[in-house]
């Protein structure tokens, strides 16, 4: 039990405290500490720009997808100085979310699928921020049953055809790249006649419609394909195999998503301490506390979760699916959180602008943004039959439809 | 050692607690517990001799004292292999409690007359606090001390019809602050010592009550600074226990997981409908929050971290939580078989339910936590 660094990761620690205090964007310090949860400080900052000229900054002195092998434009690093570089890049991390789809999943599936030709062209412009990715694959007939998605491609000389629908796509309307699972064969399982491709979002007979959510903003889009050709030289994977293919990205997704998530309670804590009430600050209240007490172990069982999965990591074992508890604690968690700073603000809790309600209406924000994050990669139902399978080794779900040709599949409930 | 990141027990220590599960199969198993539980006997004598001949009992005592002188960290991997087994002996209270106030506050002669005897196992030591319904606070101690000695009654002790000597929380002087209580150690077998098994919500760690008409007691460490050294030692004991209730929530789930592989119903094993599956997977995140929990308490512990008193609250709400949840859920998903005396779910959901009281309750422990919180969040 110990959390110090061996003299090599200790210098490779002070070589990144360095370059980031002399590199990083100071000026946005205070406001990207004070935003998240679907709140933002930096009005006014084309999050956009800002967000790359970081990224190319860091790419161009190395500091750029770590883990990824040099020639693709990482640096060759260990999972452990990649940990590292995390802890230490700090609030300039929120910077990388424009890169997180793009740098967590479609690398590693380019990395594991494409030609070598391609990975050395399109890699590394991905990890310079240059270019930005996408993830083709939730339909609305497939969310948590993705295998039952609709979207089609069919052969036509050296290209494929593409028609049909995606939802949920993240940052769809940035991206210049994306890659896309579509079904190349209805007349087998549906586990079996799937093709995974990658693609330029700027192909012809694509449609980007931005949705409009609970919280007012627009992170995820419609994506319509008419007629959109790709030719068969960015095909990912064999054809028919691409269930297979995107099991590499989703594992992928769960990691990079499920490490280090927060919960809120950190400003809950703080918010209790100056919250007035007719008994003195709230925190001196012992429902309060109760309830506090709650958020606060789950919380930190999530920060030392991670460090036992770092802990593995340095020992070259690789972390599994018992990651899955990251999200499954830290989404219902924010969103308790939320209600109980509310219910604590009483009628004012209902205020949503920044100058009425409390603490900069940060409570508000994350109660409408939080459902989403007991949605996205994997609804916390998909993370509990998880456990349940991969970890405790229960019996996995009859599934009716697994061995019937997708075309003769029901596709309504009555 | 210098290893980035160990946030892990080591080679050693895990191979400690193979040996230790080994032995606890062998001796503790669920039908020498039923012993206790349908049986006159208060504790597991055999058992306990075992387990001191196997020198559990001695191992974060130092070796001048006649302990073996290892860490904490290996007095944690033996704590949660004694809650898998579900142990009816009184260590916790002889090592976690008695021991720890001994080394906490005992002069040097206080300690070379218990200590060995702790660590062998030849006496048996207990912490005597609570005086009746409500949490434990200095105001409601009545007990109180005057000219050396002790009259009053605790209610309930643990393992105090078992113990030789018990650690005693007593008033030295006026007021009803932290600072009118002492701590005392008293000989059980002494005269004017009256004490009585209770009934219990779980026989398999007997309780007494405890009325002390005059007896004689002796100071441990400075009068007046009770309340500060108790502070203190149940932090110490807090991980501990922590370990026996992780300990106790992995097997409760593992008995659950097993059991839901085999029960079929409707044509299926029943661990295959969602609402089962789903439960187990609830239980083992907490089982998981609990383990990384108590191990942040583990290294707050065997460092002497100054994050102690927030890291021992934490692995004890995280690991009282757990094992309630895993032990109730255990029962559930076993159906109503679970609720039969037969069937072994009810070894842990009394224990579970037992180890959430003993050293204060979860909301005395949750209420410490936030107030720790707070005074760092100030800082």
């Amino acid at each position: 039990m110990n959390f110090d660094d061996t003299p090599q990761e200790a210098a490779f620690r002070q070589e990144v405290r360095s370059w980031i205090a002399a590199n990083a964007p100071k000026q946005y310090e205070t406001g990207l500490k004070t935003s998240g949860f679907g709140h933002t400080a930096l009005e006014g900052v084309d999050i956009i720009k800002v967000s790359k000229e970081w990224q190319k900054k860091k790419f161009d002195a190395g500091w750029a997808c770590l883990h990824w092998p040099k020639e693709y434009g990482g640096r060759g690093a260990t999972p452990i100085e990649r940990v590292i570089w995390q802890q230490e890049e700090g609030v300039y991390a929120a910077l990388s979310s424009l890169f997180i789809i793009g740098h967590g999943m479609c690398g590693p599936t380019m990395m594991a699928y494409a030609s070598e030709e391609h990975k050395r062209k399109y890699l590394p412009l991905l990890a310079a921020g240059e270019h930005i990715w996408c993830q083709l694959f939730s339909e609305t007939a497939g969310g948590s049953d993705l295998a039952g998605l609709r979207t089609k491609a069919e052969r036509d000389g050296d290209d494929w055809v593409v028609n049909g629908q995606k939802i949920w796509t993240s940052g769809a309307q940035h991206s210049d790249y994306g890659i896309l699972i579509t079904r190349t064969d209805p007349t087998v399982p549906k586990h079996k006649g799937l093709t995974m491709f990658f693609l330029d979002m700027k192909s012809p007979g694509i449609e980007i419609r931005p949705i409009k959510q609970v919280n007012g903003q627009s992170g995820f889009n419609e994506v319509y394909f008419t007629d959109v050709r790709i030719p068969d030289s960015q095909r990912l994977g064999k054809v028919g195999d691409g269930w297979n293919v995107s099991l590499t990205t989703l594992m992928n997704e769960r990691l990079s998503i499920g490490a280090g998530m927060p919960t809120g309670f950190p400003e809950l804590l703080d918010f209790c301490c100056s919250l007035e009430t007719d008994n003195g600050p709230a925190i001196d209240n012992p429902a309060v506390r109760s309830k506090l007490a709650s958020y606060a172990v789950r919380t930190s069982g999530l920060k030392y979760t991670a460090f036992r999965s770092i802990s593995a990591l340095s020992k070259g074992e690789t972390p599994g699916p018992e990651n899955s508890i990251g999200k499954l604690v830290a989404g219902p968690t924010m969103q308790e959180i939320a209600m109980f700073a509310l219910d604590l603000q009483a009628e004012a809790g209902a205020l949503l602008s920044p100058e009425q309600a409390a603490a900069s209406a940060r409570f508000q924000a994350m109660l409408l943004r939080s459902p989403a994050t007991r949605v996205e990669g994997g609804t916390d139902e998909i993370l509990r039959n998880i456990i349940a399978e991969r970890v405790l080794g229960l019996p996995a779900d009859i599934r009716v439809d697994k061995a019937v040709p997708f075309n003769q599949i029901p596709t309504s409930g009555r | 050692m210098g290893r980035d990141m160990e946030f892990d027990f080591s080679d050693d220590q895990k191979q400690l607690k193979d040996q230790a599960r080994r032995f606890l199969e062998a001796k503790s198993s669920p039908k020498a517990v039923r012993a206790i539980l349908e049986g006159p006997e208060p504790y597991d004598k055999a058992l306990w001799q075992g387990l001191a001949e196997m020198g559990f009992m001695g191992t974060a005592i130092p070796e001048e004292y006649g302990g073996l002188g290892a860490t904490y960290l290996e007095l944690c991997v033996i704590a949660e292999e004694l809650g898998r087994a579900v142990a009816p002996v009184p260590f916790a209270s002889s090592i976690f409690l008695a021991a720890e106030f001994l080394l906490a506050a005992g002069s040097e002669e206080q300690k070379q007359a218990y200590l060995p005897k702790l660590a062998s196992g030849e006496i048996i030591g207990c912490f005597a606090l609570a005086e009746g319904v409500g949490a434990a606070t200095p105001k409601r101690i009545q007990a109180d001390v005057a000219g050396g000695k002790l009259s009053g009654t605790k209610l309930p002790v643990l393992d105090g019809d078992v113990a030789d000597f018990a650690i005693v929380a007593a008033k030295t002087g006026a007021g009803n602050d932290a600072r009118s209580i002492s701590l005392f150690i008293v000989d059980l077998k002494s005269a004017n010592v009256k004490r009585e098994t209770v009934e219990t919500i779980d026989p398999t760690r007997s309780q007494a009550k405890i009325t002390f008409s005059g007896a004689a007691a002796e100071l441990l460490g400075a009068e007046g600074d009770g309340w500060n050294i108790i502070e203190r030692v149940l932090d110490h004991a807090a991980v501990l226990t922590a370990f026996e209730q992780l300990g106790g929530a992995d097997r409760a789930l593992e008995m659950a997981r097993d059991y839901a592989l085999d029960r079929m119903a409707f044509g299926r094993p029943i661990g295959s409908f969602q609402a089962v599956k789903h439960m187990l997977a609830d239980m083992y995140v907490s089982a998981t929050l609990a383990r990384s929990n108590c191990y942040y308490g583990a290294w707050a512990l065997s460092t002497g971290s100054s994050e102690l008193p927030e890291a021992a609250a934490t692995a004890r709400v995280s690991a009282t939580q757990a094992y309630q949840h895993c032990a109730k859920n255990n029962i559930q998903v076993h159906g109503g078989m679970g609720f039969t005396w037969q069937f072994d779910c009810h070894l842990y959901y009394r224990r579970s339910n037992l180890l959430a009281l003993t050293l204060g309750s979860l909301s005395t422990w949750e209420d410490k936590l936030i107030a720790r919180l707070r005074a760092k969040n100030a800082a």
